[in-house]
């Protein structure tokens, strides 16, 4: 088993209440004054939510700012697919929402494996983010009479989600995109398209700069700074299969790993209730439908086998089953939440009726998510307005018309609530290097509630990370430009080009995606929904063969140093090989089931999971120790000091 | 269900932007109906990997429609045959058996090739970065509900506001003419209070840096509006140019 450290890791809470924390630290904190400000150089890797809200404010604030993404443009990141929406505590509604309420629900979300104090900020900022997207036009859905409008989403009884269609991620990224802009016309940022992070540079023990390479050129360049900021996502993809883009990967986060962060609870990984089945092997990705469907839409199964069996063999017709053979199981098994149970509970739900022999479609992996009673309730026109995209896109895809029949669902790999450790201040194990966004750890626990991934890149870029840098530019003032040709920088350059020519060198047979498909499969059988001691094991055992297979047999046609689409795809598995075994061990070092971590052996009687709070009240810090060696765990206790720890109950 | 096909493909590919390009022709067989072209491209790729030769570089990243980075002419359409889609949600199905299709980048001045059917777009960002913005810093804003705005106004901006900057307008042009994109962000600023502020000023910045990356004019053959994937309307374009002529009549 993992070597564990007696070392504890420090948080670096602010003393005093929870509800003044926040206040406390900004009033202390160090400051930069706006003529050093200009001298300090920030690189963010990164242009979704996180990333361009940070560069942005950080522009803003005087710094200089260097942002990096993979894509042709920073408005591509793939916070631009969120769909249903934004928490916020405004309690516009006046239906009992508060900054506390926002908190408790976020901390019970996510198991009771969050921060208290992360989790309280996150709340505190949330209605500053909404004046912010609102002052930079933001179309937000509005009532008639002009107000802000809001629905409700998963795990809270309260309305509190704001949205602008389905399409919420895509209007909040824009607004971040444009107060980029804005700052890039100041001359403060400086945006570098089509580059990829391969290496963080480290110079007297700080995070210094990053070794980059130019996607269209194939060059590999040297960036220097006195900090760099890390928003590049979570690790989804390291499942092949996942809703995540295609290009989302966990290589920045693993570089960072690499060089001493430590990479925290790397098991807790999101999988989404509401996706499109998969079907046959060429698929590239998984599609989402919004969680904000299950605010209308009811989902079901066959109560008895026969229609199951009929469903799957094409004899029957969804239609055709009466209501009183319907089995609603999230109605029946939480009658308080419904079918608006949090994401780990509803899917695990799904996994346990096609378990069983009820699933719906021909590989028996889907349940129904119905609209036939909204269209009852409200009629189609009502529903047309509410969900019309979300509708139209599942019938070019799955060629039915959900209007008439009702959708079929199964879970998918979402989101990462693992990531890199980050403090109260955002700042990694390593000084100087910061991570914000899906890309840290903090806040959702072992699972994100919906609307709340929009919410925590937004918190931190526009409202977090601009304070806490500071407290760590303060002491940098003195500290003047870093020479990209300090030994450190070339060191770095010349390690990623000697991967890189390892990587040419294999010469073999096999294509980046065929070896990431078989990974892909080995994650999702072995650390997927349900997980077991032996299955981990498994996982380790295959991913190690996985390895082999890449080192022995890849094959990258073409030239290095020009534009190669299958190398950067090679340098992204690589990573998520690692990534995938650091899932593993986690995953088996923490012997309770806690929110999208389940553990077969750890369940109650009636199958919901069965946390430890005794043993695993902690944050797993994973810390690099060598190529091919095992991580040494570091373990962070979580205090729980204002909220009573107790079993998740959706069902009264 | 969905029954398998068959079809010639033919692939404009070009090593760089000074290169000359041509056509290249693959035989493409046994492809399932739920594919999309993209995973119809993808299927490509492995076959060309393990022929060792290098795949066809295109763009593409969410493959839900949203992310505007995936192009591609197909068939003489950007974006393909389907309306108010993107070429990541265009199936297989809405093919026959024994086609040819024809895949092309984007063609426009405006749009370099980089290689094969990749486009440099970057000058979208530039149009941005002249003034698709509201100059305002982070922090210190009047509360979300201070200002209350009419749902069909919201609406509108929202309409405008869905262009995800794809290019395919340009794409779709015969004078390369960038005015839907320009006129769905300059609608949506100006049909919101917020935006309202520096209108005048924005219109004339962005107006004048789409004219200066080599952007041609609009003649109303509403040929971009046909083509979008986001169906955003050149009702965008009047309102454009009524906002170009208030602000150049104040001056």
């Amino acid at each position: 088993m993992a070597k564990i450290s007696s070392v504890k890791v420090d948080s670096k809470i602010p003393e005093g209440p929870l509800a003044e924390k926040w206040t406390n630290y900004k009033a202390h904190q160090k400051l930069v004054n706006p003529a050093n400000k200009r001298k300090l150089d920030i690189i963010v890797v990164g242009t979704g939510l996180a990333g361009a809200s940070g560069a942005a404010s950080l522009g803003a604030m005087g710094f200089n700012v260097l942002n990096f993404c993979i894509q042709d443009s920073p408005r591509r990141a793939h916070s631009i697919a969120a769909q249903g929406g934004i928490n916020a505590a405004k309690n516009y509604q006046n239906d009992g929402d508060s900054v506390y309420r926002l908190f408790y629900d976020t901390i019970k979300g996510g198991d009771y494996r969050a921060r208290e104090a992360n989790v309280h900020r996150l709340a505190e900022v949330s209605g500053a983010i909404i004046d912010q997207c609102v002052a930079q036009c933001v179309p937000f859905a509005r009532e008639y009479g002009g107000l802000l409008a809001n629905r409700s989403f998963g795990g809270a009884q309260v309305s509190r989600t704001f949205y602008a269609r389905g399409q919420t991620g895509q209007q909040l990224l824009l607004g971040a995109y444009s107060a980029l802009n804005y700052q890039v016309s100041q001359g403060t940022v400086k945006v570098f398209t089509r580059y990829e992070m391969l290496d963080l540079v480290i110079i007297d023990g700080r995070a210094r700069g990053i070794i980059a390479r130019n996607l269209v050129t194939g060059k590999v360049e040297r960036f220097a700074a006195h900090a760099v900021v890390i928003a590049t996502g979570g690790y989804g993809n390291a499942y092949f299969l996942s809703t995540n883009a295609m290009g989302s990967n966990g290589s920045a986060a693993l570089q960072c790993y690499r060089k001493g962060a430590y990479f925290a609870n790397p098991c807790y990984a999101q999988i989404h209730p509401t996706c499109i089945p998969v079907h046959g092997d060429k698929q590239s990705k998984l599609t989402l439908m919004s969680e904000s469907l299950r605010n209308d839409g009811r989902i079901w199964v066959p109560k008895k086998l026969e229609d199951a069996k009929a469903l799957q063999q094409g004899k029957k017709h969804p239609n055709d089953i009466p209501d009183e053979d319907r089995d609603f199981y999230l109605e029946r098994r939480y009658p308080a939440f419904g079918n608006l149970v949090p994401r780990d509970v509803a899917s695990r739900a799904a996994k346990e009726r096609c378990d069983k022999g009820f699933g719906v479609n021909n590989t028996g992996l889907a349940v129904f998510l119905d609209f036939k009673y909204a269209i009852q309730r409200l009629g189609e026109d009502v529903v047309r307005q509410r969900y019309g995209n979300l509708f139209d896109m599942y019938e070019e895809i799955a060629d039915t018309n959900p209007y008439k029949e009702p959708m079929m669902i199964f879970p998918a790999i979402h989101y990462t609530m693992g990531g890199i450790w980050v403090d109260y201040e955002l700042q990694t194990s390593i000084p100087g290097l910061f991570a914000i966004g899906e890309a840290n750890f903090s806040d959702h626990g072992a699972n994100r509630l919906g609307a709340s991934a929009l919410m925590q890149g937004l918190a931190d870029g526009y409202f977090v990370l601009p304070y806490t840098i500071q407290n760590y530019l303060a002491d940098q003032i003195q500290v003047p430009r870093f020479s990209t040709d300090a030994p450190e920088f070339v060191a770095a350059e010349k390690a990623v080009n000697d991967k890189i020519a390892k990587l040419m060198a294999i010469k073999g047979t096999r294509s980046v995606d065929s070896i990431h498909k078989e990974l892909g499969l080995v994650m999702w059988d072995n650390v997927g929904m349900a997980r077991t001691k032996e299955s981990l094991e498994n996982a380790l055992k295959e991913i190690d063969r996985v390895e082999k297979i890449f080192w022995s047999d890849l094959r990258i046609p073409g030239e290095a140093d020009t534009l190669n689409i299958e190398l950067e795809k090679a340098l992204r598995l690589l990573d998520f090989i690692e990534i995938g075994r650091l899932m593993a061990y986690d995953a088996l070092n923490r012997e309770e089931s806690c929110g999208g971590h389940f553990r077969e052996e750890h369940q109650t009687e009636e199958g919901e999971a069965k946390r430890d709070d005794e043993n695993f009240s902690y944050v797993a810090c994973w810390k690099y120790t060598g190529e091919g060696q095992e991580p040494e765990l570091l373990k962070e206790d979580l205090n729980y000091q204002y909220i009573k720890v107790q079993q998740r109950n959706y069902k009264n | 269900m969905d029954k398998n096909i068959s079809f010639t493909l033919k692939v404009w590919r070009q090593r760089g932007p000074k290169a000359k390009g041509a056509f290249e022709t693959y035989q493409m067989k046994d492809i399932p109906g739920d594919t999309s072209f993209l995973e119809m491209l993808d299927i490509l790729n492995e076959q060309l990997v393990n022929e060792n030769k290098e795949p066809i570089a295109f763009d593409h990243d969410c493959r839900e429609g949203i992310c505007g980075m995936c192009s591609l002419y197909v068939n003489g359409h950007p974006h393909g045959p389907a309306t108010g889609a993107t070429t990541c949600q265009l199936y297989m199905r809405r093919f026959k058996d024994g086609d040819t299709i024809t895949v092309e980048p984007w063609r426009s001045a405006g749009f370099p090739v980089i290689r094969d059917l990749m486009v440099d777009r970057t000058a979208f960002d530039k149009i941005q970065q002249a003034g698709g913005y509201v100059s305002i810093n982070t922090g210190g804003m009047p509360d979300a509900n201070a200002i209350p705005i009419g749902k069909d106004i919201a609406e509108e901006a929202m309409d405008a506001a869905a262009c995800i900057g794809c290019g395919a307008c340009v794409a779709a042009c015969k004078n390369g003419s960038a005015m839907l994109f320009v006129s769905a962000k300059v609608s949506q600023f100006a049909l919101l209070p917020q935006g309202k502020v520096e209108a005048k000023k924005r219109v004339k910045a962005m107006v004048a840096k789409m004219d200066e990356l080599g952007f041609g004019n609009c003649t109303n053959t509403r040929a971009c509006e046909a083509e979008c994937p986001k169906c955003v309307s050149i009702s965008n374009i009047a309102r454009l140019n009524r906002e170009f002529i208030k602000a150049k009549l104040k001056d």
